[in-house]
């Protein structure tokens, strides 16, 4: 009786070992940690473009990949999540970080498990050493971009109503970093407020319709998403303020969703700087030269992005750039 | 007798009363901006971008974007009342009810040219999902005994991914001006329309309380649930019944909230929204064990807090400053409501009083 037990046991042990060495052969498993696809329409086009290369679905990526993803937008279950993911001795890593702080501990542990970590979206506050590669946008990047084209646009006075996003998040920080720099820098810039709106249309509207109630003048309004600037804009024609081409006030936007730049075709605004969402093909390409032992070149590898004017924009750029 | 004389004297029975609370509150943030800037209080007609009427200043501004969380104040109210909890998934249940009223109208389209339902059917449906959704949260409460909180956190942590896949994942845009009507302006009246629906939901459940022992059906479960069995009531009903008017409120919320910006964003859609009502509750000097309650103090308390959110947006308080202040004023406010300071206070009015007599 014990015998055949023992004899079971190895028997299976030796089954499973052998399935499990077949499938490390094929497939590379790979732990996704992103920010829920509900976040903005900039996240929902970026999921999808992580799913569309590295899904579930065998056919799609020729059943190189087991994927499992996870989406939250608070930091803590983003981190409990990669404990979970390296336990289950994944061999990639792909974080977008909800916050920028706070990872040191878990990259450090995937270090010691032997698990490669690539960011993808947004940089974290962590060693160099502790990632292999990092393809993210530059936020920084972003802000410069959209405060030399507020500079072009040679206002005699900058009168700024600047509504940010979640306070400490990447694109945030970007995007205030270039503003605020510029405000500082020359005389004829003010802020008129300088308020976060969590990227939440509603609370914007809130802001601006206060500064609206107090009777100050301004003339630009600076908003550091999509959802955010379509508040503000609702809090102005509620107040019959004109805005956009030949208005009163220069609207800007980031992030470009396919309405928004709808919105500046129709010269309700002005600007709108891209946020681009594909990564998934660059980190395809980076796992391949990895399992290939080759050597990445450059670490840190920026997403092209670009911004757009309503009086030069196209149809042909709504429909290429718009997510 | 002197018990009765004292009843008798309007003023202390005001002071005796839940209003005092959100009233005082009330008073002390109009005295403090009037010291501060006296334009706070400035109203003025002016006209929109469609060349309509509409009037706007801050007292505007917080009957416009405090009539939602008012609207959910009458709901959380009985609903505090009858079970002794909270529920925390109205936020959630907010992006179900929008989500499914944007499905109807948009017909399931992002950008559709046209309404493909009216806007009167997409609401029912609203309506009849945040209903459901109470039910649910009721049943739960209701017939498992489960602790409300607990219940309601199963819709609190789904609510909002169940939203965005009753509209695949897109955030469809609502066209044509119209839609926008519900969450601004209606053309020709000047006052924004989300206090307008306010205004008629506090007419309808004024109604319903004075015609309907709803009110004294509800306090008698919350008092003593089998002392109202015993008398013939079903605690159960009534505690289901509280889920089910709060889901109607907040389809109600729901569509002035999408309305607003003609779409919705499910994430941050209502974002803890579900606190501010149940502070509005706890402003309002309602017992949060259940029991008696005062739905219209409740209601003030609401407005009351918008009044603090504008006027931190007024006074520019910046961004990462603005809950700590909102923190403070509430811990104050709060504090004064609670029961056993409220005693001592009394107890100290008395003491002031007695020396004066006896001078006299």
């Amino acid at each position: 009786m014990n015998k055949k037990l023992v004899v079971l046991l190895a028997a299976g042990m030796a089954l499973s070992a052998c399935t499990a060495a077949s499938a490390e052969e094929d497939t590379i498993k790979v732990g996704i940690i992103n920010n829920d696809p509900n976040e903005s329409g900039y996240r929902t086009a970026n999921v999808a473009d992580f799913e569309r290369v590295f899904g579930a679905e065998g056919e799609d990526n020729g059943g190189r990949y087991e994927t499992s993803f996870f989406y939250s937008l608070t930091n803590e279950e983003q981190i409990q999540a990669a404990e979970g993911f390296i336990t289950d001795e994944v061999d990639y890593l792909l974080i977008s970080a909800a916050d920028t702080t706070g990872w040191d501990d878990v990259l450090e542990s995937a270090a010691n498990q032997g698990i490669t970590v690539i960011l993808f979206d947004r940089m974290l506050d962590a060693d160099e050493e502790l990632y292999a590669a990092a393809v993210v946008s530059d936020m920084a990047e972003e802000g410069v971009t959209a405060v030399s084209w507020m500079e072009e646009q040679g206002l005699d006075e900058y009168n700024i109503i600047h509504i940010q996003g979640t306070l400490g998040s990447d694109a945030q920080i970007g995007r205030t970093t270039a503003l605020d720099e510029a405000v500082e820098a020359n005389d004829s810039w003010n802020y008129v407020v300088q308020q976060g709106a969590d990227w939440n249309a509603e609370t914007a509207q809130q802001i601006v319709q206060s500064v609206i109630d107090s009777g100050e003048s301004f003339n630009v309004i600076y908003a550091e998403n999509d959802d955010m600037a379509k508040g503000a804009v609702a809090a102005l024609d509620a107040s019959g303020i004109s805005h956009g081409v030949d208005g009163d006030v220069i609207i800007m936007g980031f992030d470009c969703n396919s309405w928004a730049l709808e919105e500046l075709l129709a010269g309700n605004w002005n600007y709108d700087g891209q946020c681009n969402p594909f990564q998934a093909d660059t980190i395809d390409e980076i796992i391949q030269k990895l399992e290939a032992g080759e050597e990445i070149e450059e670490k840190v590898i920026y997403s092209v992005e670009v911004g757009f004017d309503a009086t030069t924009i196209t149809q042909e750029d709504v429909d290429n750039y718009g997510i | 007798m002197e018990k009765t004389a004292k009843k008798m004297n309007p003023v202390s029975a005001f002071f005796h009363s839940q209003m005092v609370i959100p009233v005082v509150a009330l008073l002390l943030l109009l005295v403090f901006n009037l010291i501060m800037d006296p334009t706070f209080f400035k109203i003025t007609l002016g006209t929109n971008s469609a060349g309509d009427p509409v009037l706007s200043g801050n007292l505007i501004s917080v009957l416009n974007n405090g009539s939602e969380l008012a609207i959910l104040a009458i709901g959380m109210t009985l609903v505090t009342a009858a079970t002794g909890g909270q529920d925390i998934s109205v936020g959630a249940t907010i992006a179900i009810s929008g989500s499914v009223l944007l499905r109807v109208i948009c017909g399931g389209e992002a950008k559709p040219a046209e309404l493909a339902a009216p806007v009167f059917v997409g609401f029912l449906a609203a309506c009849a999902a945040a209903m459901l959704c109470g039910a649910f949260n009721g049943i739960l409460v209701a017939g498992f005994k489960i602790q409300p909180m607990i219940a309601t956190l199963i819709l609190y942590t789904a609510g909002r991914s169940i939203a965005a896949w009753v509209n695949n994942n897109t955030l469809p845009i609502v066209p044509g001006e119209k839609f926008t009507y519900f969450g601004g302006f209606i053309p020709g009246i000047a006052m924004p329309t989300p206090f307008l629906i306010a205004v008629l939901c506090f007419i309808v459940i004024a109604l319903v309380l004075k015609f309907t022992n709803l009110g004294i059906y509800t306090q008698a479960v919350g008092i003593n649930e089998s002392a109202a069995r015993l008398n013939g009531l079903k605690p159960a009903a009534i505690k289901i019944l509280s889920f089910v008017i709060l889901g109607v409120c907040v389809s109600v919320a729901a569509l002035i909230k999408v309305s607003r910006i003609s779409s919705i964003n499910y994430s941050v859609i209502a974002q803890n929204i579900e606190m501010d009502a149940i502070l509005a509750v706890a402003l309002g000097g309602n017992s949060l064990g259940g029991g008696k309650f005062n739905i219209w103090a409740s209601v003030l308390a609401a407005y009351v807090i918008q009044l603090l959110t504008t006027t931190l947006y007024k006074f520019k308080v910046s961004s990462d400053a603005l809950p700590a202040y909102k923190a403070v004023v509430v811990i104050i406010l709060v504090v004064m409501s609670a029961p056993v300071v409220r005693e001592k206070m009394s107890e100290l009015g008395k003491r002031f009083k007695t020396p004066t007599k006896e001078v006299g």
